[in-house]
């Protein structure tokens, strides 16, 4: 019988001080944000949306190697000599033309395993995270600068190149001068 | 005479409110009585370890993010001390005090996702939310750290990917401080709460000679009132520096080892990381934490077994080097996927509603159990 | 009763026909609640359940559609009435569609016998208390109808519970009412309610109008009656911790898991339909019904016309006072099962409600 009471008291009290934590709660302001309207302000190593510098790439490969789950592809012609590709911002020589630079976004898992590799530090990790697509093909970002005629071009007369070597290699000949050169980068 | 009746064949998932995530349960019914109860996973594989044979040592570190996805610092952690013992390497003293504080804040964070939906399991809904508000706290913490909220890729081989922010110390004491009333609020809300303990005390008893037999571990070893602990009983990183209590089930308002017990051990555990956490802050070494990161990784042939205690029990990794940079194998001994199999035993003679609440003090990520 | 003579007489007056104007008084009077009381209220209801629960939980809740969202149900209306009306093959038809209008008939039903003033009550009957238990009991036939036809196994085992549920908390209900009956004589809930007139204390919960013995002696007993009336109303209306039969972590949504669109709304509009009823059969038992507790303004000012919507606004209050605690128990407790639910019907509202019975049954032989 004793029990029977305590249980009805027990069941009761405990109710009660729930009851009293969540009418304390009426009063706290709230924890969450509308979020379109008010945002965050993000950390300053906030790892979203990959950006590469294109102007700093020497497209060496590394941050494709690195990369877990393959989302980035990278192709290179190689520079015919007499070409200035120019310089990246910590002063190395680039000695390849990107022909082909992308990242599928969708694949990428947000690990900033190809950010540390880089030698120009030309692929960071930026703080954008709205970038929702229809269509799953335009997640796939397209970084290079060089328009298609240009790639076209490189790689035209990079064969060009190893074809006359591999000519006067046959027949032992000096090498020629250099191809006719081409405007680089914009 | 008694009529005949069939038993009723019931599938709980794998869409399914609590069975956290995509696990499928097939319950054989008498009424509401539970007849048997057989788990079906899967739903969620994602070939983890064939994945790991064609990846590099570091990069299969964003994979063990993604095993247990509620405890992706403790993953790291465990694959990474295997990998240094493979390699040899000592790392360090800064690094292993900020893995641990990591660890420790991570489970908090794991154990907070736990009862707060062990609440939304059992009705209360409004402990769910708190448990997360206070969790996105931590969250927060983890993020001005790494840059990342949930799959960290923090801890690397031979240290951490970046050093602390200038300002981590500082939060984590200020989150200290403002969590621990937040523990006692919660066991106000639904720790006494009279039918909380109704639905969970006596409810799925676990007695220890079972749960050793079936290797359960974690939490759920500790509430069947089993002192088993890894980082005291077996001890890794830098653990035996500091002073904490193992909490255990005690059978405080029903039977060792009902879902009450491995319930509130997971309340106690985080007050107890809570101590962790302010005495390896109190005595975080300087020094650097990228030095000792090899250039390349490729461990001599050999084999490691390593084991850490995650927020779910013992994680265990098995790693075969061939002396190539990827491992030729990779073995994962996952917390959840062994304590799920406990299952049938659990539920047996209990009724469809008790298998939600037994399954979510068993505590599962599917991502884990899957792999 | 005002409002039923002056549509009478209307109508009496152009057609010259009793029956007519009977007939049209009584459509119309009772349309009132549903066009002015059910629907809004509805609407007005899952709004506040939305933001109580979202400032208990540190939450903000709904905000845009309009200020501080209080469009927001709107808007989710005119979805669910564009929303397609899926009926799966294995369902039984007939049933299927004919389960929601009887669980929101029967939460209807109930409005018909409320109090809501002294100048509009749906129907007068003498057997208002009576006619609200048995038409409640309605819903239990809609709830098992949807479980069964849905076909589907979590709906089933869902209206069991419910069916359950609903049949054996409705005895400590009635228990507790009898107790008032014992002590007013009457089952008509405007007699109750005008016999509880004048200031507070004359409320039941304080033991009635009057100042003898009994009266003190009543109050313990009837905050008894009172906390357990609650409880099994609420039980009543499926509403946490008693929320099983819908229970969302263990069946979905139970009885209406199968259901979408405006059938699911009707579901929906019921559960809260039946929220106010049991506030305001509890309010209009226990605290004066729409007895205002100080006195009314319109008798102060002497303008008389003015005390029955006084008298409204308070029933309306105290009604969605009750509602509110509900919602405020719903976000703050977790849910029985189904097991216990019973045990703490039979075991201990029942045996309380029956002890209160009786000393309360002494008292008044006093």
């Amino acid at each position: 019988m004793k029990e029977y009471f305590q249980n009805i008291w027990y069941g009761f009290s405990t109710i009660m001080i729930g009851m009293r934590v969540t009418f304390k709660h009426l009063f706290v302001p709230a924890v969450t944000i509308q979020y379109p309207n008010v945002k965050l302000k993000l950390p300053e190593r906030e790892r979203n949306r990959l950006y590469v510098n294109m102007n700093d790439c020497i497209g060496c490969d590394q941050c494709a190697r690195a990369c877990p789950v393959s989302c980035i592809s990278i192709e290179t012609v190689k520079s015919i000599p007499g070409e200035d590709l120019g310089k990246t911002s910590n002063g190395k020589k680039k000695a390849l033309w990107v022909t082909k630079f992308d990242i599928d976004i969708a694949k990428c898992c947000f690990c900033q395993l190809c950010v540390f590799p880089c030698p120009t530090e030309c692929i960071y990790m930026t703080d954008v995270y709205e970038y929702a697509e229809f269509e799953r093909s335009s997640l796939v970002y397209n970084y290079v600068t060089l328009t298609p005629a240009e790639i076209e071009a490189k790689k035209t007369n990079y064969a060009k190149l190893e074809a006359e070597k591999a000519a006067q290699k046959a027949a032992g000949a000096p090498p020629v001068k250099p191809a006719e050169k081409e405007e680089n980068k914009q | 005479m008694a009529i005949k009746t069939e038993e009723m064949v019931l599938n709980m998932g794998p869409q399914h409110p609590s069975t956290h995530g995509v696990l499928r349960l097939e319950l054989i019914l008498e009424g509401e009585i539970i007849q048997k109860v057989t788990p079906h996973i899967g739903y969620l594989h994602r070939c983890f370890e064939k994945h790991c044979e064609a990846m590099t040592y570091p990069q299969i570190i964003p994979y063990t993010d993604r095993m247990d996805y509620l405890a992706a610092m403790y993953n790291e952690f465990g694959y990474v001390i295997g990998v240094e013992k493979l390699l040899g390497i000592q790392v360090p003293e800064r690094v292993e005090y900020i893995r641990v504080i990591m660890g420790e804040l991570q489970r908090i964070a794991s154990h907070l996702v736990a009862i707060g939906t062990y609440g939304a399991d059992i009705g209360a809904m409004t402990p769910f939310l708190f448990a997360f508000r206070d969790r996105e706290v931590i969250l927060n913490l983890f993020e001005i750290t790494c840059g990342a909220r949930m799959l960290y890729n923090y801890i690397w081989v031979g240290g951490l990917s970046h050093d602390l922010h200038p300002d981590f110390v500082r939060l984590t004491r200020e989150f200290i401080t403002y969590f621990r009333p937040k523990i006692v609020e919660m066991n106000e809300l639904l720790t006494t709460n009279r039918i909380f303990i109704e639905r969970t005390a006596n409810v799925g008893i676990l007695p220890l000679e079972t749960a050793i037999n079936f290797g359960i571990t974690g939490p759920m070893l500790r509430g069947s009132g089993f002192k088993w602990d890894l980082r005291k009983d077996d001890t890794y990183s830098v653990y035996n520096r500091f002073d904490f209590n193992i909490p255990i089930g005690e059978g405080k308002v029903g039977t060792v080892g009902d879902c009450w017990d491995r319930y509130y051990v997971r309340i106690l555990e985080m007050g107890e990381s809570l101590r962790l956490i302010e005495q390896a802050l109190d005595q975080l070494p300087e020094g650097n934490v990228t030095s000792a990161i090899p250039k390349r990784i490729k461990p001599p042939v050999g084999s490691v077994y390593t084991r850490v205690e995650n927020p779910r029990g013992e994680l265990g990794y098995f790693i075969i080097s061939n002396g190539t940079t990827s491992p030729f194998r990779v073995k994962v001994r996952g917390p959840s996927f062994v304590n799920l199999g406990i299952m049938d035993v659990l539920c047996k003679n209990h009724m469809v509603a008790d298998v939600i609440a037994i399954l979510g003090s068993v505590d599962i990520v599917l991502g884990e159990v899957d792999r | 009763m005002i409002v039923y003579d002056f549509l009478y007489n209307i109508v009496f007056n152009i057609t010259q026909s009793a029956v007519a104007g009977d007939i049209t008084a009584m459509v119309i009077s009772a349309a009132l609640p549903l066009l002015f009381l059910v629907l809004p209220f509805a609407i007005l209801a899952v709004w506040l359940e939305r933001k109580v629960s979202a400032h208990m939980q540190d939450r903000l809740g709904p905000m845009r559609t309009g200020s501080h969202g209080w469009l927001q149900t709107i808007a989710d209306v005119i979805k669910l009435l564009q929303k397609e009306d899926i009926v799966a093959n294995d369902n039984d038809r007939p049933l299927f569609n004919l389960a929601p209008i009887l669980v929101f008939s029967g939460s209807y039903l109930v409005f018909a016998a409320l109090p809501f003033s002294s100048a509009y009550i749906g129907s007068n009957i003498d057997l208002g208390i009576i006619f609200i238990i048995a038409a409640s009991g309605f819903v239990v036939a809609g709830i098992l109808m949807a479980g069964w036809s849905s076909n589907n196994k979590y709906s089933l085992l869902g209206a069991m519970r419910s069916a359950a549920q609903i049949v054996s908390y409705e005895i400590p209900t009635i228990l507790v009412i009898l107790t008032i009956i014992m002590i007013t004589g009457t089952t008509n809930l405007r007699t109750l309610s005008e016999m509880q007139t004048g200031y507070f204390w004359n409320w039941m919960i304080f033991g009635g109008a009057g100042l003898s013995l009994s009266k003190f002696l009543f109050i313990p007993f009837m905050i008894i009656g009172f906390v357990t009336l609650y409880i099994s109303t609420l039980a009543e209306v499926n509403r946490t911790p008693f929320d099983i039969p819908e229970a969302e972590s263990e069946l979905v949504s139970g009885y209406h898991t199968e259901y979408s669109g405006m059938k699911f709304a009707m579901f929906f509009m019921a559960e809260y339909a039946n929220m106010f009823a049991v506030s305001a059969i509890v309010s209009a038992i226990f605290f004066g019904g729409y007895q205002s507790p100080f006195g009314y303004l319109g008798n102060t000012l002497g303008l008389t016309w003015m005390v029955p919507i006084e008298q409204f606004l308070w029933f309306a209050s105290k009604g969605i006072f009750f509602v509110l605690v509900q919602m405020w128990l719903r976000w703050t407790l977790p849910r029985l099962r189904v097991d216990q639910l019973m045990a703490l019907c039979w075991k201990y509202l029942i045996p309380i409600a029956f002890v209160n019975l009786i000393i309360v049954g002494l008292i008044t032989v006093l």
